[in-house]
């Protein structure tokens, strides 16, 4: 099958710093796919290689199945929504739009037409004679989208393209996007930093941690299944049990994540149970966050809100899961 | 207790030094108009336009000022191109001897023009160069190169580089990157550049002494000035109108940066 994106065994270093270390990876055609990782985990760069303002120290970078590794970024048909949005200040927002196709030779009438177009497909029709400085951060944003779309390319690449708005309008732009994405068939990347994002809109999620992948899944089993104790902790929360008591609880060596929202109070059938002292109760309005201290470990569980009668502080209370709620890391033990 | 107003000792100061930088400018105007046709002879006995006829019908004041019109836009011209090409050059990629080039650069412009001046004599010299109009538009370039530049480097550090990045996503190679991005964005900082170059050369004698070989420009023409007292009135207009010539450029550059940080002025 052909990717529209493929990495193979790319790494760049800066001196001694590997920001991308032996990344391999496939994005398909028409995917939604994220990059998440905290800062300086390599995601930033990893898109930078894909459009071309990076080269590679070592390893491939295929787009369209073809060798890109060498290719400068305007040779590429990737195009990137910046982070700073990076529009063009001495232009219009329809000449920023229409850029791309004033590159390429299409006719005055004709890109300005598309580039209308491009506007009104981000809902910023009759915004063409405004001056970049003149717009808002959220219409900026829909401006770079809008440009970087209007050229068609194979593969969309956005940096962290969110981060600047308020949640109320992030959580808008996210349906938006998607919505566009769906519409358009065209490759999405998404960079960011934010789980709750990267879960929400993406088909696919690459987590990346000190410049390697931890783990690629659909949004489902990363949650459900995290490979690494990186990836439980970062995609949502985890408790991750280990040492004795995981040896104690289910006869088996190593460490094992699971879900707050998956431990309950109390005994039950075919259950794993065990005893501990509660520690902290918070209120986060639909649930209750309940820290309870087991043999020397703290596990969280999340409790809904509406029914139950909060343990104590400083009681001794009984916690249960079932035993698929668990989920074993693979780590050297 | 701090007032806002600063004592009045201080503001007398302060007027006082101004008056005393412009209160000579603003004699030269007054003789400019003055009946009396000998030296500064005060009171002032009448007015009169009649000076202003006499410089314009006067040949050699002519001569003069097309000499230095031409080489300061030729050194202008000089100026922004190499001053922009330096800029480009340095302004963005690390390399080694990047910082001895840039001090190498902006170095004509610290350097006192006798010293320029001469070297650059003997330079022509031993090129066998004949002293004339591109000797001395080559001594102004070289220090109206740094003003361009200073522009430049202060107008592409405020450049974020997203900018070029978006420019080549979105299929423009680098010629057309500088072409529809750069420029453009540089175009206000190259003519206050420009501006400032031009007047800088506009009224440059020192450099130009030692390379101008038989060209008299306007300087040079009132440095000879001096030995004749009685075109003393004649000289005052030609001054009023080197000031306007070379005053308005540089409020013009002002103008164009003043709500930037961009260094307009700085150095000479």
């Amino acid at each position: 099958m052909k990717h529209a994106v493929e990495f193979d065994r790319v790494c760049r270093s800066y001196g001694a710093v590997n920001a991308v270390d032996h990344v391999s990876l496939a994005i398909r055609e028409g995917e939604f796919f994220s990059m998440l990782g905290p800062s300086g985990s390599g995601k930033t760069t990893c898109l930078r290689l894909i459009a071309g303002f990076e080269l590679p120290t070592s390893g491939r970078v295929l787009i369209d199945g073809v060798d890109a590794s060498r290719l400068a970024p305007f040779e590429r048909n990737v195009n990137t929504v910046f982070q700073d949005y990076a529009l063009f200040p001495t232009m219009n927002v329809l000449e920023n739009v229409a850029y791309p196709l004033m590159i390429k030779g299409v006719a005055k009438r004709e890109r300005y037409a598309r580039a209308e177009e491009a506007l009104a497909m981000v809902a910023l029709d009759g915004f063409g004679s405004r001056k970049p400085g003149q717009l808002s951060g959220g219409q900026r944003q829909r401006v770079a989208l809008a440009r970087a779309i209007v050229g068609r390319p194979r593969v969309l690449l956005l940096d962290e393209p969110l981060g600047a708005l308020d949640l109320k309008l992030r959580e808008q732009m996210q349906g938006e996007l998607k919505a566009l994405q769906r519409q358009l068939g065209i490759t999405f990347v998404f960079v960011t930093h934010d789980q709750s994002e990267a879960l929400s809109m993406s088909d696919r999620v690459a987590v990346f941690a000190k410049g390697r992948i931890e783990q690629v899944d659909t949004p489902q089993a990363l949650y459900s299944q995290p490979a690494s104790r990186f990836v439980a902790d970062f995609v949502g929360t985890s408790n991750v049990v280990d040492g004795e008591l995981a040896e104690r609880l289910t006869g088996r060596k190593g460490a094992f994540a699971i879900r707050p929202e998956r431990i309950r109070l109390g005994r039950f059938d075919g259950a794993i149970s065990v005893r501990g002292v509660v520690r902290e109760v918070a209120f986060l309005g639909p649930v209750n966050r309940v820290e309870v201290e087991v043999a020397g470990q703290r596990l969280w569980a999340q409790l809904p809100s509406y029914a139950l009668q909060m343990p104590e502080v400083g009681t001794e209370v009984e916690l249960a899961w079932e035993g698929d709620a668990a989920h074993w890391l693979l780590e050297a033990a | 207790m701090h007032s806002e107003r600063s004592p009045w000792a201080l503001r007398l100061a302060a007027y006082g030094g101004l008056a005393f930088l412009h209160f000579p400018i603003l004699v030269i105007f007054a003789y400019a108009f003055n009946t009396e046709e000998s030296a500064f002879s005060f009171p002032l006995q009448g007015f009169t336009l009649h000076w202003f006829a006499e410089a314009f019908a006067r040949q050699d004041i002519f001569d003069a000022i097309t000499v230095s019109l031409k080489v300061a836009a030729q050194a202008t011209l000089l100026a922004l191109v190499l001053g922009t090409l330096a800029a480009l050059a340095l302004s963005r990629r690390d390399f080694f001897g990047k910082n001895g080039i840039t001090l190498l650069l902006i170095l004509p412009i610290a350097l006192p023009g006798i010293i320029t001046g001469i070297a650059l004599l003997n330079a022509f010299k031993v090129a066998a160069l004949e002293p004339g109009m591109l000797t001395i538009v080559v001594g102004h370039a070289t220090f109206c190169v740094v003003i361009v530049y200073n522009n430049v480097v202060a107008r592409l550090r405020r450049l974020p580089g997203s900018l070029i990045e978006a420019s080549m996503d979105l299929g423009a190679d680098s010629f057309q990157t500088f072409r529809h991005v750069v420029l453009p964005s540089l175009a206000t900082s190259l003519l206050a550049g420009g501006m400032l170059a031009f007047a800088l050369s506009f009224d440059e004698i020192i450099v130009t002494t030692f390379t101008a070989g038989h060209e008299v420009t306007l300087p040079i023409w009132m440095l000879n000035q001096l030995g004749r007292p009685r075109d003393v009135p004649v000289t005052n207009v030609v001054a009023m109108l080197v000031m306007a010539v070379t005053t308005l450029p540089i409020l013009g550059a002002w103008y164009l940066t003043r709500d930037t940080t961009d260094t307009a002025g700085s150095g000479k």
